[in-house]
């Protein structure tokens, strides 16, 4: 790596004193660079806490307020909690909803984009840069920028939100497939365009079946995510659970009830999904199909 | 002093290990030889508790391996050190700093995170990468060398150990013949030179000939021959292999030159 190679030292001793030279540069620069990253934190820290105006230290112990509210409220109205649920389940279906159609639309998009930006898979060697850089932007966008935008346009309702998450994920997914097809092994490939086949046919018949497991495993962490996504999205308007929980929260004291319902809800919609996604990736991971 | 005493590993309902039991006294160079499958690595697994046996014991000077756990099973852990098949190097951190894992037991986790180790430690590494005849390496990237210095370096860990037993698992088995050559030597050289114990899983029935002094054959993980090279006959070496009269020893050859010419060659490493 360093000059111990290109001296090519000769007996022990050399070859020694080389080796604790690098041993004592790379200390160095290991020091140097933990000592930045500690002063850039604190110096970090003073200043976030100054720009507070200090109202950091004095809000700490207020942190609590407003969840004890929440709860206090809520365990008051206990007996209500089973009918609020059933009343904002058609709300939690519609959330899942946009998150399930746009994790699918978003993942489909993804794979094409992921294979088109892959060194050494894709169609156009030296497009590859472009739909990089297009997946970026689809990234570098924060879905309530784009979803506010689209209900700016197209009204309110459950599609702008959709548009919006899908956008995001063909970005997301499309860098992470991307990374997974990188260590795809060429050979299948190769093998594949020895018998004269078309790219989409080696992709879908030689690339496919090495990163499918992976790819899923990454989808199904993405329709989590989204589920989230499409929940927040509901605060500007796109309907969903997360406009049920919008409202609760700004009528303020009395809705606390059917505030904590949602938040049951939406609990045990990720607890769920991630058990199912969790236990359907193992099965593939460890080999179902072998 | 080594003894294993009715040990038994079941994966499921697959016997793995079955109900074996052999004593070793002193140091001595034993191969395990047998097809894949046989239980060989298996053993050699349980023996450096990457494995948990299922039923029986090993014991060693008086210290009950099997039961040993936390600290008690890592500290028998760098006793009794392991050469793998596929080297199992940390690819992308230098030679010298693969060598000097052989010391994380001693110590202390923080230290070794920062990859700080004692002066002294690094010297020994280098000696002892020296003495295998790869110190030039030290600097390079593990993953820049080639199979057989690679092993080398693994042999080295296992040495900066300082371990009374050194098990090697197929240690040969994806190295070119010279590479192989040059490796079992090391091997029996580190045994003769420093009196440590070597156990190696052999495929190949010549190479546990030439460098061991007992041999143990396994079959379906039961023990079907233990005895020395000399006992181990074309006949005995068919049992072992479930072979049928078509069976000859040179299927399983790695050889370079011939055994008749070369019995078993003094080390020539320097």
């Amino acid at each position: 790596m360093t000059d111990a190679n290109t001296a090519e030292p000769s007996d022990l001793g050399d070859i020694r004193e080389n080796y604790l030279a690098q041993v004592q540069r790379r200390r160095l620069y290991g020091g140097l660079t933990l000592m930045i990253f500690v002063l850039l934190m604190v110096s970090g820290f003073v200043v976030a806490d100054d720009r507070n105006a200090g109202g950091f230290w004095d809000g700490l112990h207020q942190i609590g307020d407003y969840p004890a509210d929440v709860l206090s409220e809520a365990w008051e109205k206990r007996a209500d909690l089973p009918s609020l649920l059933w009343k904002f389940l058609p709300a939690l279906t519609e959330t899942i909803n946009i998150a399930a159609v746009s994790t699918l639309l978003g993942a489909c998009a993804g794979l094409v984009l992921s294979l088109l930006a892959t060194r050494g898979l894709a169609r156009w060697p030296r497009l590859i840069p472009l739909f990089r850089r297009l997946m970026d932007m689809l990234r570098a966008f924060p879905e309530i920028v784009i979803a506010l935008m689209l209900i700016f346009v197209l009204g309110g309702g459950p599609i702008p939100a959709m548009i919006a998450i899908a956008l995001h994920t063909a970005g997301a997914l499309g860098k992470m497939f991307s990374e997974v097809a990188e260590n795809a092994d060429l050979k299948p490939v190769e093998g594949l365009s020895s018998t004269g086949a078309t790219w989409a046919q080696r992709m879908w018949l030689g690339v496919l079946p090495q990163v499918a497991p992976n790819y899923l495993s990454y989808a199904l962490l993405r329709l989590e995510i989204n589920i989230r996504a499409s929940a927040i999205l509901g605060f500007v308007g796109a309907g969903g659970i997360g406009y049920e929980l919008r409202n609760t929260m700004a009528w303020g004291p009395g809705r606390f009830d059917e505030a904590a319902a949602i938040f049951v809800l939406l609990f045990s919609t990720i607890v769920l999904f991630d058990q199912v996604s969790s236990q359907y990736r193992n099965r593939l991971t460890e080999g179902l199909g072998q | 002093m080594l003894q294993v005493k009715q040990l038994t590993k079941k994966f499921g309902p697959k016997t793995a290990v079955d109900n074996i039991s052999f004593d070793v006294s002193g140091s001595a160079m034993i191969g395990i030889i047998g097809r894949s499958g046989a239980g060989k690595s298996t053993f050699l697994r349980i023996m450096n508790r990457m494995d948990r046996a299922t039923t029986g014991t090993i014991s060693f000077d008086g210290l009950d391996v099997t039961a040993a756990t936390g600290a008690a099973k890592r500290a028998w852990q760098s006793r009794c050190a392991m050469i793998f098949q596929q080297f199992n190097l940390v690819p992308r951190m230098d030679v010298a700093s693969n060598v000097l894992h052989g010391t994380l037991n001693r110590r202390s986790t923080l230290a070794t995170v920062f990859n700080l180790y004692p002066q002294a430690d690094i010297h020994q590494a280098i000696e002892i990468l020296d003495r295998l005849g790869i110190a030039e390496q030290a600097a390079k990237r593990a993953d820049a060398l080639s199979g057989g210095q690679q092993q080398r370096v693994a042999i080295a860990r296992a040495l900066m150990q300082d371990p009374e037993i050194i098990l090697a698992d197929e240690p040969i088995a994806s190295l070119d013949p010279m590479n192989a050559q040059v490796v079992m030597q090391t091997l029996r050289r580190i045994h003769e030179e420093d009196g440590r114990m070597v156990i190696a899983n052999l495929h190949a029935l010549d190479t546990a000939r030439r460098y061991c002094d007992r041999v143990i054959g396994m079959r379906d993980g039961r023990i079907v021959f233990d005895g020395t090279p000399e006992q181990l006959t074309t006949g005995v070496a068919r049992d072992i292999y479930g072979a049928g009269d078509s069976f000859s020893e040179a299927t399983t050859s790695t050889e370079i030159e011939t055994p008749a010419s070369v019995p078993r060659p003094a080390p020539v490493l320097a």
